[in-house]
């Protein structure tokens, strides 16, 4: 909650009165109101709004691009969406490989290793250039030739690096008893995982899997770089005709619109896991 | 033939040595104490018996074959032999129920409704009927360390490891769970018990073993050991554990 008022303490059999009751909510409501009203003033009273105000927040500019815009944007959430999956899984798998114990499993743990460090390294947009313009290019037999495929690719194979840290995290934080408990009733390595460790993991770290899911819904708009006419493409084209940023204004909206549910979503996950936790040590 | 033969056990963590030429010789149906300062290397014997930790010489046996022998199946060792601990240790996103039957179903293969049965036939000898469908988190220290002593019990093992397993208890709890291993002892159950609980120990050992800076200084019943106990630092240790007011 953004208005929080401090509840006043109830004393038996007294009725809580009206000014103890609301007046902190109307302090609060109204001192912002007025925060952002002199702001607003101060802005609006500059020379150059009126300039500014063309520029960006054209209502008309706005109003004509936004069904192209939307439906650049229809790209983004399903290139976001569809990453999102193939990300939860491949890092899953890549922090598993990391955690697996024993000789034999070395090629995968050295694998792993090598992957998170090359690809937590490199930035996503160079990713993107390099798989989205450079294997199209390649015109391999078998493979799609299609951008938007590989720029996805590209997307999924650098969150994956973040996400499988993440994981890796989450494995490490279960207590070492649980593992002895595993090993001692017999479970196999792969049973003392799936069994013990991965479902105490996974809930150990989905509220900050939440936040990179959050991340990865703005930046799919990299794609854009590719030529591919999502939103920030979409925006870009009309911005070059016209010269009014206005188009840009729109896509940041309909970012928002999306990002801004998705990350109050998370605070409360989050909040409910801080509770889940503390009472388990109390 | 012993149950469990372990000779000139030695184990070090980096350098520092923990285990030092250990041996002790485990009948069946004894039960077997383990006292001594932390830091002693009690709980570090106690889980190289069964394989939780490895050891770096000697050799542990179970009815005559070394732990690490082929003809042992690893499972088959973990069958044989079950370990409670001192934190419980149970999966804490698994009712008890799943708790006690992961292991017959996934590792033995047992069928759901077999291991079912015998885990309910279990946790009402053991006074928890209710709880099968709980949480480990609903339940009290005293219930949760119940639900792992089945836990151990229901692969049906032939030695149990106990690992200071009141330690983390409230007093008046750990009545309860020292009543449910006398009540083992009673059917014959092997065991090797980690133990601060002097007067426990006094009650339900064959033979108290104490343990000093990693090697095992005097071994005998426990009237003898606690009534006139031969070495100075055994001496000494029962010394500060009256003054303490635990025996």
């Amino acid at each position: 909650m953004i208005f929080k008022r401090s509840v006043p303490s109830r004393k038996a059999g007294r009725k809580i009165k009206f000014r103890d009751r609301y007046l902190p909510t109307i302090i609060s409501v109204s001192s912002v109101l007025a925060f952002f009203w002199l702001i607003r003033s101060v802005v609006v009273r500059a020379e150059q709004w009126p300039r500014i105000k063309a520029q960006f927040f054209d209502l008309d500019t706005i109003i004509f691009v936004f069904p192209k815009v939307l439906h650049g944007f229809g790209i983004n959430m399903s290139v976001w969406s569809v990453s999102l999956v193939v990300i939860a899984i491949w890092a899953l798998l890549l922090a598993i490989f990391r955690s697996l114990q024993g000789p034999w499993f070395a090629p995968l743990r050295v694998f792993s290793i090598i992957y998170i460090d090359l690809l937590r390294g490199l930035p996503a947009l160079l990713l993107v250039l390099l798989f989205g313009f450079g294997i199209p290019a390649l015109q391999i037999p078998g493979l799609p030739n299609n951008s938007l495929f590989w720029g996805a690719v590209a997307m999924v194979a650098s969150y994956s690096a973040y996400a499988a840290e993440v994981y890796r995290s989450g494995i490490e934080a279960v207590h070492d008893g649980q593992r002895a408990a595993a090993k001692a009733l017999g479970l196999s390595q792969i049973q003392t995982l799936r069994f013990a460790i991965l479902p105490q993991a996974i809930r150990n770290v989905v509220p900050s899997l939440l936040n990179l899911t959050v991340a990865l819904q703005k930046d799919v708009a990299l794609l854009s770089v590719l030529g591919i006419r999502d939103a920030v493409r979409e925006a870009q084209i009309h911005t070059a005709r016209t010269f009014n940023y206005s188009s840009l204004i729109a896509a940041a909206l309909l970012f928002l619109v999306a990002t801004i549910p998705l990350a109050r979503f998370t605070d409360y996950i989050t909040k409910k896991d801080q509770e889940r936790r503390l009472q388990k040590t109390t | 033939m012993h149950k469990i033969e372990i000779e000139h056990l030695t184990k070090y963590f980096g350098d520092k040595l923990v285990l030092d030429d250990v041996s002790l010789k485990v009948a069946e149906h004894e039960v077997v104490c383990l006292i001594g300062a932390s830091g002693s290397g009690k709980s570090t014997l106690l889980r190289c018996i069964n394989d939780l930790i490895s050891f770096d010489e000697g050799s542990i046996k179970l009815d005559g074959v070394s732990i690490y022998d082929k003809t042992f199946k690893t499972n088959e060792l973990y069958k044989r032999i079950g370990i409670v601990f001192q934190s419980y240790n149970l999966f804490s996103h698994m009712t008890v129920l799943d708790n006690i039957t992961l292991a017959p179903r996934h590792v033995h293969k047992i069928s759901r409704a077999e291991s079912e049965a015998y885990a309910c036939e279990l946790l009402s000898l053991f006074e928890l009927e209710g709880f099968s469908k709980s949480y480990p988190e609903q339940l009290s220290g005293g219930q949760q360390q119940r639900v792992a002593i089945i836990r151990a019990m229901v692969n049906r093992p032939d030695v149990l490891l106990l690992d200071e397993i009141t330690a983390a208890l409230d007093p008046e709890l750990i009545g309860g769970v020292l009543a449910v291993i006398k009540g083992l002892r009673k059917q014959g159950m092997t065991m090797v018990i980690v133990t601060h609980e002097m007067g426990f120990a006094r009650d339900v050992a064959d033979r108290v073993c104490f343990l000093d800076n990693g090697q095992i200084l005097e071994e005998a019943p426990p009237k003898t050991l606690f009534s006139n106990p031969a070495n100075p630092r055994t001496k000494q240790f029962l010394q500060r554990i009256i003054e303490a007011g635990r025996l």
